[in-house]
């Protein structure tokens, strides 16, 4: 579905992402991870064509991103507040959304009905304006909105932070539910561990802008990623020391 | 203290991304004011002897102290719409060891160091030089001009007690309302009194303690004012008001580009910002009866053109030069969004042009002052349609500058900076000038005709003149993203 080629991202001299090759088939569920600057909401970015890269593209389904702009209609995604509409209500943002992708109100309230658990009450029919939310329902109302449509690829960016435990909980379920039944494929970023083993088939972890480490998710995947994360503290410790 | 936190305003000058456009207006502005303050000088020296030739019967002293209330007021009116305050994002220091007052007190002092307190001083001091030259005593001449500074300082800090609240502001438009229509009616000679007020500075210097307190109880206010708001929920507190919702149905009716449609008028209804800014275009519907009123300008004068355009427009400036920055909240998301980008321009497009033909049916009424007002006013509102809203959209490509909707009450309200006035340059200044070109090599009803059948082509036209536009601004795409990103430019 994303294919990935020679793709390299450099502000001035420093090359923040540099990725040789990536291929994230249809209906995988895709975790990444890694430190703070490792190019994962670059990679995000460039995948939205929302920067231009310095050298190789992004395909998602055959479409160039950089070149062409088909890809926005079976993609759909909620990378920070910043996509959100503050002064609408969730309803008419939603509708807007809707709107943007074809679908009519009852296409969007059928939607929504399924994600009543997700919202907790706090979302709809609250009468207040989307800046008016907290932080952590301002997501669940981004999350959600980005399933509108029907997309064929959703990207989710660090979904599961200032989200209660609960709806961390729910998350899961919705995003495992999304490319197992539905064929969707869903990208993720996340710092928790424990989340994305939990949730993504596949996981790659990317450090400095490179890919480090690319694996299927079994019941070992925790340990490994906790080790490799702990031996860098180890190595930069090691460093320090020998200073 | 004070030195950390101008070094830390500085930063956030040279560090933003908008850095080299408001460079370039800042060199320009540079111009202007080395340019006024020339001419202020000039006038503080010539203004002894020009007032002596013109009255001849009573001193040059008595009557600048007459006319000083005039002075004052149109400052406190320049500065309402001009002057901000210099805000710095203060909620990074709220947690660290800084004293609320001494942030408080920077960003007073420092608005005491403005261009505008200079100004005046550009014209006083001159004038006093010549005053003493004259042979005036010096004490006395000092006392003055202590107190003149102390007035200036004082309008400064009554000009963000009146940015700042509505309730001010109605407070001081009702006093200066007062006064002007008790010197109107003849019933208290006003402007005598007060001259002789200043007069009174001269003959007793001591007196200066009075503006001088004057000024310090203000500052004071505005400390007041204002250190009760360096709180987080001071500036939260009336933000959560219950949202209205409704459904505009009627934009149904215009097809791929209601949805558009919808969000810019919420977003117009539910910003304090662009509220505002409608109430201001539609008052400014008035703006007209101050050149029609004069007697100088004839019934077929360029100024009026400008007139037109300003009135038919207004709404074309105010909105259309900060396209798409409105959106620059989000967006990234309306970037990656599938958003037809033409539908989007169209819709902000179709905004304006309503905006243009409301303002010329209230402009109606103007024919009161002969057909040719009429006349300038369709073929100006014909001109904005077909020529201005191309424009104006064409330099909104350049916006990288965010803006903050939601900003609150601590940030500025007018955010009409000298930005606004440079590309009033080619909206007012190519009309003007063809109006002129024409008018002088033919007939004033061959230019007005001209400037109308420019606006219908350029209206006929728009179709393929909107693609263009959509293609820069597709192109500049990357640009804005990164720049709407960018807090606090």
């Amino acid at each position: 579905m994303v294919h990935i080629e020679n793709l390299t991202k450099k502000y001035g001299s420093k090359l923040v992402l540099n990725i040789q090759e990536l291929n994230i088939p249809k209906g995988q569920s895709f975790g990444l991870v890694g430190n703070n600057g490792a190019g994962k909401t670059t990679l995000f970015s460039l995948l939205l064509d929302l920067i231009q890269p310095s050298t190789g593209h992004i395909s998602n389904n055959e479409v160039r991103v950089d070149q062409s702009e088909e890809w926005k209609t079976f993609t759909s995604s909620f990378i920070d507040e910043s996509f959100l509409i503050g002064y609408l209500t969730p309803e008419e943002y939603f509708y807007f959304i809707g709107e943007l992708r074809n679908r009519n109100k009852a296409d969007v309230n059928a939607l929504l009905a399924q994600y009543k658990d997700f919202f907790h009450g706090e979302i709809l029919g609250q009468k207040k304006y989307l800046r008016d939310l907290s932080k952590g329902n301002q997501k669940k109302a981004g999350i959600v909105a980005s399933f509108i449509g029907d997309p064929e690829v959703v990207i989710l960016d660090e979904p599961f932070a200032n989200l209660d435990p609960s709806t961390q909980i729910r998350l899961k379920g919705i995003i495992k539910d999304l490319a197992a039944r539905q064929g969707v494929t869903v990208l993720v970023s996340s710092h928790d561990l424990i989340h994305v083993t939990e949730v993504c088939e596949r996981i790659v972890v990317l450090n400095k802008g490179e890919v480090v480490k690319d694996i299927e998710t079994s019941t070992e995947t925790l340990r490994e990623l906790e080790a490799y994360f702990s031996e860098n503290i180890a190595v930069a410790a090691a460093s320090v020391e020998n200073i | 203290m004070f030195k950390n936190f101008t070094g830390l305003q500085w930063k956030s000058f040279f560090r933003s991304s908008s850095f080299g456009k408001s460079l370039g207006i800042k060199i320009f502005m540079g111009f202007m004011a080395v340019y006024l303050a020339v001419s202020l000088i000039m006038s503080g020296i010539g203004a002894y002897f020009a007032l002596k030739k013109i009255f001849p019967e009573s001193g040059p002293f008595q009557i600048i102290n007459r006319f000083l209330i005039y002075y004052f007021c149109l400052e406190l009116f320049i500065r309402y719409f001009m002057q901000k305050l210099p805000v710095m994002d203060i909620k990074p220091f709220l947690i660290l060891p800084i004293k609320k007052s001494s942030i408080t007190h920077y960003i007073l002092s420092r608005s005491a160091v403005s261009f505008y307190n200079f100004l005046s001083l550009f014209f006083f001091l001159p004038f006093c030089g010549v005053l003493l030259y004259k042979g005036f005593p010096v004490l006395n001449i000092l006392g003055w001009l202590l107190g003149i500074i102390a007035i200036v300082l004082t309008i400064n800090y009554i000009n963000f007690l009146v940015n700042k609240s509505d309730k001010i502001l109605i407070v001081v438009a009702t006093i200066i309302g007062v006064f002007y229509a008790l010197e109107y009616f003849d019933l208290v000679p006003i402007t005598e009194y007060l001259g002789a007020l200043f007069y009174r500075l001269y003959e007793q210097p001591y007196l200066v303690i009075i503006p001088i307190g004057l000024a310090i109880f203000v500052y004071w206010l505005n400390y007041e004012f204002l250190r009760t708001k360096l709180f987080l929920d001071a500036t939260l507190e009336n933000k959560t008001k219950e949202a209205q919702t409704s459904e505009m149905a009627w934009t149904r009716r215009f097809g791929k580009i209601a949805p558009f449609l919808q969000l810019d008028l919420k977003l117009i209804w539910r910003n304090k910002r662009t509220k505002t800014q409608v109430f201001i275009s539609l008052a400014m519907i008035l703006y007209g009866l101050i050149f029609y009123t004069m007697k100088d300008f004839g019934p077929t004068s360029a100024m009026l053109v400008f007139v037109g355009i300003f009135m038919t427009g207004i709404f074309l400036m105010n909105f259309g030069q900060f396209i798409p920055a409105w959106d620059s909240e989000y967006y990234g998301m309306m970037m990656s969004q599938n958003i037809p980008l033409r539908d989007y321009l169209e819709s902000k497009a179709g905004l304006i042009y309503v905006s243009v033909v409301v303002m010329f049916l209230l402009s109606i009424p103007y024919v009161y002052f002969g057909w040719e007002a009429l006349a300038i006013n369709f073929a100006c509102a014909l001109y904005n349609l077909g020529v201005n809203v191309p424009v104006i959209l064409f330099f909104g490509s350049m916006n990288k500058k965010r803006i903050d909707l939601a900003k609150s009450a601590m940030g500025n309200m007018q955010g009409a900076s000298a930005a606004q006035f440079l590309v009033g340059i080619p909206l007012f200044g190519l009309p003007m000038i063809l109006f002129v070109l024409i008018s002088w090599l033919g007939s004033f009803q061959m230019a007005i005709t001209f400037l109308a059948l420019l606006g219908i082509l350029g209206f006929a036209i728009r179709k393929p003149i909107l693609d263009s536009i959509t293609k820069i601004y597709a192109k500049k795409k990357y640009g804005m993203i990164a720049g709407f990103k960018e807090k606090n430019s």
